[in-house]
Formats: structure tokens, sequence, C-alpha cells
């Protein structure tokens, strides 16, 4: 009963075009399939260095080639310590603040929403920022203990604790008011900030510039460490988003309409916010702040498989994955060997992209 | 309180992902980076990571095992013909190994510490620089790339030599009974002044060219509100002349609280070049014997 509303709502939505539609949109995944292999493999094969990706590779799975004895410990080290773990991150990374940002516009009802907007952001980059600043000072027994680790996880408990914040806020008799949340995380997001500024009125000109590289983003950090720590967090979050698409299309809507439909509307809220909370909070943990992707991303697939969140879901993650790889790609070898932000990359590049679409498609586009 | 309760209910009804996570990351602790060794075994292509250290290896003779250096060494102008591997405390690990090093030199603080664990996981030689803000601090780099470079020898006389002109152009100043107050000002950002408190370079400099910073109340760089430049009493402000966009003296100048200090109404403005002024390398000598002949004139003994 439930199942064939669901699917009727999903029908009103793709109106007559919906055989068509979901067709190209199937279409659209497996070339995206395609889309991700190939930049994973650019990404391997390409760096400040000329390590050679295939010699290696063709090492583990056959070992050496003929005549390529001589494989150096240093190619082996560039391939396995720094390229792969800096892909398997990428893929992650651009996977989640893709999806994240196509759940937050789904559960928004508003194009414009994104992840900074549920406080994981700002709550994220307080607590980077306290222990890059306090890192050698007041919370010293936590960076001794931990070391590398310590700004992730504190970056990560940041968002997650602000948005878990911004839900109970915004949460009455079980109920959550999106409107309500959205000025809330506003107000939220704004005293977070006051407080990263006395930090950021605290730290010494090193610490300032720390601070200025992490936000402005890079997968520079990306180490076998992390994936094995952030990682999980990220898989098991995305595992859960394709749950909530058939919810979202229903949401589409109206949350009472939804309701009516048979969604548990309540779950479907809080599923989603935690998910992103914990989606986006492991991926600026690690990456800092990487911009556009979120926004962009499902943008670009909405106008060319629609709005069904069944297909927009995971194109968005093979999307956000592969264009994230591309990204780094780029801040790794354009300025070799110096290395760029990837953030200056993907806001360079997305930002006037997407005022192309925004003006091509103008009229198309409902704001 | 009742905020307190509700998250409370909020973490018993999802304790999993920040308590799993928590494991996770304590379970997965950094392993210890083994230390540097004092010389290089291979000295034929090094990597200088800081200004100061790509200087002393060209005061040395030694920029033929140069292969790279980072983006803070300027001087001498050859040294910027060098491939760049960027910022000292933003490097990547490819692009350092891609310059094929057999050694890196790193002035203390070059980073991140990602970065680092892998070059020091390549078994390529690390050797990090302390950097102190006075003449020991000058004298122990000199010593440790030299060092490290197999030339011990050559940088025990440049050692000696650079020794003998910081105690020169420390003495040049020595009789002067009226120390003038100086304020430096790394940049001005909307009207507000951000300027060197204790434990900087700038705060070195001052000190061994025989001044008195005009801050005292705090550590590093930090913005100044109006009053406390007033109260500074600043008799010069002392800039970078290569840093970011440069401050126009009339904006310095117009400024109401730095006008009514004596560096305003006198206009008493100098400008130096940043890595020679805050280098602290083998030309800090000079830039310490330039600097108090700006301040004093002809009251510098020579």
């Amino acid at each position: 009963m439930a199942d064939h509303s669901i699917a009727g709502a999903a029908g009103i939505m793709a109106t007559a075009a919906e055989g068509d539609r979901s067709r190209r949109a199937r279409l659209v995944v497996v070339l995206l399939c395609v889309g991700l292999t190939i930049a994973v493999l650019l990404s391997l094969t390409s760096g400040a260095s000329d390590a050679s990706a295939i010699g290696v590779m063709h090492d583990w799975l056959f070992g050496a080639l003929p005549g390529d004895a001589a494989l150096s410990a240093r190619d082996r080290l560039i391939i396995h310590d720094i390229r792969l773990p800096r892909i398997i991150m990428g893929v992650l990374i651009g996977a989640s603040l893709a999806v994240s940002g196509a759940v937050m516009q789904g559960l928004f009802r508003n194009p414009l929403a994104d992840p900074g907007l549920i406080g994981v952001s700002a709550g994220s980059s307080l607590g980077a920022v306290a222990v890059i600043v306090l890192g050698s000072t007041m919370l010293a027994p936590l960076t001794t203990a931990l070391g590398t680790l310590a700004l992730p996880l504190a970056a990560f408990c940041g968002g997650l604790a602000t948005t878990l914040l911004l839900y109970q806020v915004a949460t009455r008799q079980g109920q959550t008011s999106v409107a309500t949340m959205l000025l809330a995380g506003i107000a939220l997001a704004a005293l977070a900030m006051a407080l990263t500024g006395i930090l950021i009125f605290m730290a010494d000109d090193r610490q300032l510039r720390d601070l200025t590289f992490w936000q402005l983003g890079s997968l520079g950090g990306a180490t076998w460490q992390k994936i094995g720590s952030v990682g999980p967090v990220i898989v098991l979050a995305l595992a859960a988003m394709p749950f909530l698409a058939r919810g979202l299309n229903a949401l589409a809507l109206g949350e009472a309409t939804a309701g009516h439909l048979g969604i548990p509307v309540q779950r479907l809220k809080y599923t989603a916010i935690v998910g992103v909370s914990a989606a986006v909070g492991a991926s600026v943990a690690v990456s800092g702040g990487i911009g556009f992707v979120g926004i962009v991303v499902p943008h670009l697939l909405r106008l060319l498989i629609g709005p069904d969140n069944r297909y927009l879901l995971p194109a968005s993650a093979l999307l956000g994955a592969a264009l994230l790889l591309l990204a780094d790609a780029v801040a790794r070898t354009i300025v070799a060997p110096a290395e760029l932000p990837i953030g200056i990359v993907t806001a360079v590049a997305g930002a006037p992209f997407f005022l192309w679409i925004l003006l091509r498609k103008r009229g198309v586009i409902d704001l | 309180m009742v905020l307190f309760s509700r998250l409370a209910s909020v973490s018993r009804s999802a304790p999993g992902p920040a308590a799993a996570v928590f494991l996770a990351f304590a379970a997965l602790m950094p392993a210890q980076a083994a230390e540097g060794i004092a010389t290089f075994a291979d000295r034929s292509r090094i990597v200088a990571i800081g200004g100061s250290i790509t200087e002393i290896v060209y005061a040395l003779g030694e920029q033929d095992r140069l292969v790279a250096r980072d983006s803070t060494s300027r001087y001498p102008q050859a040294a910027v013909e060098l491939p760049d591997v960027g910022y000292m405390r933003q490097l990547s690990p490819e692009g350092v190994l891609s310059v094929n090093p057999s050694g890196i030199l790193a002035l203390h603080g070059s980073g991140p510490k990602e970065a680092v664990d892998v070059l020091k996981k390549s078994s390529i030689p690390f050797i990090e620089v302390p950097e102190r803000y006075d003449n020991q601090g000058i004298l122990e780099k000199i010593q440790i790339v030299g060092k490290a470079l197999g030339v011990g020898a050559k940088a025990d006389a440049l050692a000696a030599e650079i020794d003998a002109k910081l105690k020169a152009a420390e003495k040049q100043t020595a009789s002067i009974k009226e120390r003038r107050r100086i304020l430096f000002v790394l940049s001005m950002q909307g009207g507000r002044l951000l300027s060197a408190g204790s434990d900087t370079a700038a705060d070195g400099i001052i000190k061994l060219s025989g001044g008195i910073n005009a801050i005292d109340g705090f550590a590093g760089y930090k913005q100044l509100s109006d009053e406390a430049v007033i109260t500074a009493r600043p008799d010069v402000i002392l800039m970078m002349n290569n840093a970011g966009p440069a401050t126009a003296d009339d904006e310095l100048f117009s400024n109401p609280a730095v006008a009514s200090t004596p560096a305003g109404a006198a206009r008493k403005l100098i400008r130096m070049d940043g890595g020679y002024l805050l280098g602290f390398g083998p030309r800090t000598a000079d830039a310490i014997h330039d600097l108090a002949v700006l301040l004093y004139g002809g009251q510098v003994t020579d």
C-alpha cells in the first residue's frame, strides 16, 4: 500500500517523462561509474613525480615487470603511501559532500541548501581551530595522546555536537520543524564562528597560516591511518543515504502529504540529519573546507536526470567523487613540486560553471 | 539545565558514531618518527626548506648540492631559479620526493606533520634545524647545516665570521643611552595594525639593533587597538617592504592613533626587506647594522 503510494508520488513529480527519464538516469549512473574509474586511474598515474603507477601495480599483482627490476622504493612509497590513500579519501569525501548536498536540498526543499545549514561545517571548524590554536597549551594532553588524529577527531565531534544540539533545539514533542532548524542553524553557526573568532584572535602568526590553509581545504593530509579511522564513518553514512531516497521524493510534496503517503517523516529527518552530519563532519575533519561540490553536483545532475532521489543520490556520489579526484589531480600537478589547496580549485572551476548553468537554464531552474 | 538533560538524552539515544570514532581514532596512534641524522650520507641532492637555511647553504658555497627550495627561500637571486616545493608549512610530500633528493634540510616548523611523516618514512634523511631569534640561534643553524653537508670546518669558519660581525653590530649601539621604542607593523587592515609582540623574529631584531619593542604585553603577532598604539608610544614604525600589498605611508600616518604617537608626529617609518630583516641567517648582522644606522644615525659607532 505505502509502496504503491510512494511510487505514485514519484510519478507525479516525474510527470509523463517517467519511463524516459529513469532509462536516461540509469544510463547516466552507468556512465558515471565508468567516469569515476577513469578519474581513479588518471589520479593514480598523475602527480608531481614520475613514479610509475603501472610498474608498481604490476609488481603487486604479478611481480615486477620484465626490465623494471629496479623499481625504486621511492616509487612504491609514492603510490602506496601518498597517491592511494589520497584517492580513496578523495572518493569518500567527494561522494559524501555531494550526496549530503543532495539530501539537504531534498530535506529543506530548497535547491540552495547545503550541509552548512545544519551547523556541521561551523562546528567542525570550531573543533579544528581549537586544536590548531590550543593544541600546544590547553589541549596538549589531547594532541600528545592522539597526534595527527587530534584535529580530525575534534573537527568531527564539533560538527556532530553542533548538529545534535540544533536538532534538539528544533524538535518539540517529537516533531522537528525545518523552519526552526534553519533559523536556529544560523544562530548556532554564528555562535560557533564567534568562538572560532576568539580562537583566531588568540592564534600566533604560524597558527594563523595553518588556519588559512586548513580553511582552503586539501586532501594532502590523507593517510592510511586517517582512512582507517574516518573511512568507516563515511562509508556507513553513505550506505544509509539510498534508504532516504523514496522518503525525500515524497517530502517534495510537503511534509503532511508525505506523512499521509506513509513516510515516517520524523525518522527520515533524524536519519538524514545525523547521516549528513557524520559524513560531512568526517570529511571536513580530514580535508578542511572544500566548497561547491555539495551544491554544484546535485544541481548538474538534476538538470540531466531530473529530481528523482533514487537516481540522484547514487549519481551525486559518483560525480562528486570523480570531480573531487580530478580537482585534486589539478591541485597536485599545476604548481608542482608545490601544491595548490583543493578548495581553490573547486571554487575556481565550480563557481563560474555553476553561474553558466544558471544563466543558460534561466527560467528552467525554479529557485 | 534543561538543555543538558536534552543533550544527555540525545547521547543515550544515539551513542554510536561519536564513541565508535573515538575508539577508532585511539586505536590508531601515530608511530614515532625516526630521528634525523647529523650528516647526510649522500650530499649530492639536497632540498633546503626555510629561507635562512637556503641562505646558509649559499654562504657556505655549497649551493651546487641544492636541487629544490621552499617558497620562503628568495635570497640569493640564484636560489629563486631552483624548483619551489611550496610554502614550508604546507609541503606536498610527493612534490618534495619528485626532485629525487638525497637529503632534506628543514627549518623547525616545516610541515604539515603528515607530510614530514611520509618524508621520514621514505628513508631519505631528514634533518630539522632549530630556530631561535638571537645570535646563538644563527650560529647553531650554521653549524647544523654545515655538519649535515659534511663541511664542518667551513661552517666553523663561517660561524666565527658571523659571530664576530654580530658582536660588532651589537657593540655599535652599546653606548647609546636613549633607546628608541620601535613598533613593528606586519600589516594594516581596515585601519588596524597587526604588530609584533615578544617571541617573534621582529622582537629579536629590534633588541639586537639596540631598540626597544614598543609592545611588551603579548607574544606573537596581534592586532592592536587604537589605545594600545597610543600607549605603546613608538618613536619609529618598522615595516617590511615586500609582504603583501604595501600600506602607503599616508594611510599609516593618517590613522589618528598612529598620528598621535612620537613616530606619527615625526613621520618616522623604516621599511626593510622581510627576508633580510627577519630571516635570522647569515645576513642578519648586516640587517642589525642597517637598522641601527636608520634608528640612531651618527650615534652608531663603527
